[in-house]
């Protein structure tokens, strides 16, 4: 541009071409903006993916990559009772623990929301079992349910209420129990964290004005804080789900899926079957076919809990 | 489990600049001349890192660690070593297979190898070499480690998996010697529940020690996973009555057996609950080295699997073989350092310094003194020589190995002795699952 007063017989400027346009337009500015964080979403979460998919559809085994075989592996655990006794225990697992876990969290958050002594003590407290690692506190409940040295037989031994050991782990429903108390206690304190969280942005003004009306504290509760929470309560929801869904950590340290796969869900048997077993194949097939389930525990606290006219400044009718 | 590998792993660097002089020069010397007149010479620069499964005797590893040390000198090739949990190493080296990034060998168990056996570096030289030169390799090892004609791996070593018992409790119920036959085993586990001092064997997800019983349960009354030509035949009254036999037996074990994994029958047996077992030299190890323990130690004794209705021995002991990864870049360093491990000069030291719980597959070594000096070891040492192969009839491939590791037979016999199927139910589960992995 410096030469521009000396070669003064330069031709007029060159076309604006297209390029150009995808340079300088606003709209197009955003897609550039986009581009890393999509590229991103890319590499690390779309191509797994799609690659967990298109393996279910082969035989590939580990080492060896598999050729297409369509859905035998899918027709295989059509008819695999071990296969439908994992998707049994996993929806029971999360609807059981998840609910729970909403309503002691509920509860806890609540609880921690009121004006008690040593309150930031007390919230640092119900973290414990969320800080520490999963490994260790299954590690922790391993010895807590052992068979023979349960600190939980022991005592009621000693107190003289059974006269044996609880087989915690070894019979079918006190190992599944036993599995879900575990993932409660675990999973908890991130409900109740999150829902507190939620509960400090209801404004008190909203509480007087209800309690001028003379308004109970369920119906404070009913009608005035819990549609209040409902978003936060949606995505804390979600979560829990998902995370207790995909369980795998607890499961395997507690029980390795048994006793007689009473407690193997879907994500321990993909990856007994994928890993240890090398059927990449089967194992990529059971994890897709926990997708499905996935998307619907997504579907329904979005559109079940989260679509309310009133937060997008309608009235709820 | 990361406190102990990381105490050991500083312990072993510590421990490397020591080794030669706690080894003495003499054994420097001789490595040193092994490397001279080795047939493989390790690449310009090579460095190796191998992971181990994680040890259950101390001194095994340490005498390892030691041997590690004498051939990084005696070669100048530096190896890195980690270890993990038996049950871990397979996924790992699966994952290194898969990605071909990784450590260069991999020291797992059964028929790893056989997971991905066109990963495996051909060692059929070094498994010639050694072969011809200590007393020829047992038969079940040789079948552990070849793929067709091609040595794919070395086995290293068995660790047996044996009866352990308490003598006093079971002089008590009326046994002097422990019994030899299914049946007698079976009014063994009834006296020794009558008298309050009960035994058991894992039947929750225990990879060595619930699929050892299971298994020797199943061909001991004659049944099969698969025939020889790798044909699904476990749906056969043979396999019946081995399921009503193990029922029988669960009955009189102490309750929660189905929950155990393989530490559980350890912890238990040295706490003093459980006083019949299946598991390797470990259990007395331990019970040896801990004083307060020692009773137990002097209690107790080690017994062969009674023999079933078929009248042979058929037991499952734990095959360690050792394998190459053909990503390495250093081949011949790999073969070296596997020949080295099974030269009598460091085998028979870390034999000795393993105590009983690793049994040769080298006929030669059937005189290491480790086998006669405490006669509660001698049964150890023929491990390898009594032990099936995890395929049983069939091949040692990667079916095999996914049927272990799926516990297929493992869960057919828990949900048939808890009750949970009755036995063609149970059956017919395990047969569908069988046909699946053997499709």
């Amino acid at each position: 541009m410096t030469d521009l007063a000396i070669n003064t017989s330069r031709p007029s400027p060159r076309a604006i071409t297209a390029w150009d346009r995808l340079k300088t337009n606003r709209n197009w500015l955003a897609i550039w903006f986009m581009l890393p964080a999509a590229a991103f979403l890319v590499l690390f979460l779309a191509y797994p993916l799609g690659l967990g998919v298109w393996l279910s559809f082969t035989d590939a085994k580990i080492g060896r990559s598999g050729v297409f075989i369509g859905v035998e592996n899918y027709e295989w655990l059509w008819e695999d009772t071990v296969f439908w006794l994992s998707v049994f225990n996993t929806l029971l697992y999360t609807i059981v623990a998840s609910a729970v876990k909403f309503a002691v969290g509920l509860y806890l958050a609540l609880l921690l929301n009121e004006n008690l002594p040593f309150k930031a003590m007390l919230r640092a407290i119900v973290l414990i079992p969320f800080i520490v690692p999963t490994v260790l506190s299954a590690i922790a409940f391993w010895w807590i349910y052992d068979a023979q040295f349960s600190i939980i037989s022991w005592s009621l031994r000693h107190l003289g209420l059974i006269s044996g050991n609880i087989d915690f782990l070894g019979d079918i429903w006190h190992a599944r129990w036993a599995v879900i108390f575990a993932n409660i206690w675990r999973g908890v304190p991130f409900v109740a964290i999150t829902l507190l969280a939620g509960l400090q942005t209801v404004s008190p003004s909203l509480y007087e004005a209800a309690t001028i009306d003379g308004a109970s504290r369920w119906q404070i509760f009913r009608y005035v804080t819990y549609p209040l929470l409902t978003p936060i309560i949606a995505v804390v929801m979600t979560f829990s789900v998902l995370f207790t869904f995909t369980d795998f950590q607890l499961i395997w340290v507690l029980t390795r899926g048994g006793p007689v796969n009473a407690t193997q869900l879907m994500a321990t048997l993909s990856y007994q079957r994928a890993i240890l077993g090398g059927q990449l194949g089967e194992g990529a097939a059971i994890s897709t076919a926990m997708i499905p389930f996935l998307l619907a525990a997504i579907l329904f606290s979005w559109f079940g809990l989260q679509r309310r006219k009133w937060q997008q400044g309608e009235s709820n009718d | 489990m990361t406190m102990f590998t990381r105490r050991t792993l500083v312990k072993g660097g510590t421990a490397l600049g020591a080794a030669s002089a706690l080894t003495g020069p003499a054994l420097l010397d001789w490595a040193k001349a092994w490397a001279q007149s080795a047939p493989w010479k390790p690449e310009k620069g090579a460095q190796l890192s191998m992971l181990r499964w994680k040890y259950f005797v101390q001194s095994e590893d340490d005498q390892f660690v030691k041997l590690i040390d004498a051939f990084t000198q005696a070669m100048g090739v530096k190896v890195t070593i980690s270890r993990e949990s038996y049950e871990d190493v397979q996924p790992k080296a699966a994952v290194t297979a898969n990605t071909g990034a990784g450590p260069d060998m991999f020291w797992g168990l059964y028929s790893l190898p056989h997971l991905f056996p066109q990963k495996c570096v051909d060692v059929t030289d070094v498994a010639d070499y050694l072969g011809k030169k200590y007393g020829g390799w047992v038969e079940s090892a040789q079948k552990y480690a070849m793929n067709g004609k091609k040595w794919i791996a070395i086995p290293i070593c068995y660790s047996g998996n044996m009866l352990n018992y308490r003598l006093e409790a079971s002089k008590k119920a009326g046994f002097s010697k422990f019994p030899t036959k299914t049946d007698e085993f079976l009014e063994y586990a009834k006296a020794m529940k009558k008298n309050n001092t009960p035994g058991g064997f894992a039947l929750g997800h225990a990879s060595g020690d619930g699929n050892a019983w299971v298994y020797w349960a199943l061909w001991a009354h004659g049944g099969n996973v698969v025939d020889k030509n790798d044909k699904v035949t476990i749906n056969t009254p043979e396999t019946e009555k081995a399921l009503i036999y193990a029922k029988q037996l669960y009955e009189n074990m102490i309750p929660g057996t189905a929950a155990w994994n393989d530490a559980s029958n350890n912890k238990a047996f040295l706490a003093g609950e459980v006083n019949w077992t299946d598991n390797g030299i470990s259990i007395y190890v331990a019970a040896k080295k801990d004083p307060t323990k020692n009773d137990i130690a002097k209690d107790m004794d080690h017994a062969v699997w009674p023999v079933g209705p078929i009248g042979k021995p058929t037991e499952l002991h734990l095959m360690y073989p050792i394998l190459a990864m053909t990503h390495t870049k250093y081949p011949q360093a790999c073969k070296a350092l596997m020949a080295f491990m099974l030269e009598a000069d460091q085998f028979n030291k870390w034999l000795e310094a393993a105590q009983g719980y690793l049994t040769h597959c080298l006929n030669a070594y059937d005189k290491n003194p480790v086998w006669t000096a405490d006669p509660k070891n001698t049964i150890f040492g023929e491990a390898g020589k009594r032990t099936l192969t995890a395929g049983g009839l069939g091949s040692v491939g990667e079916k095999a190995a996914s049927t272990i590791s799926d516990f297929v037979v493992l869960d057919m016999f828990a949900s048939f002795c808890t009750g949970r199927e009755d036995a063609k139910g149970a059956i017919k589960i395990a047969e569908r699952q069988l046909q699946r992995i053997y499709r």
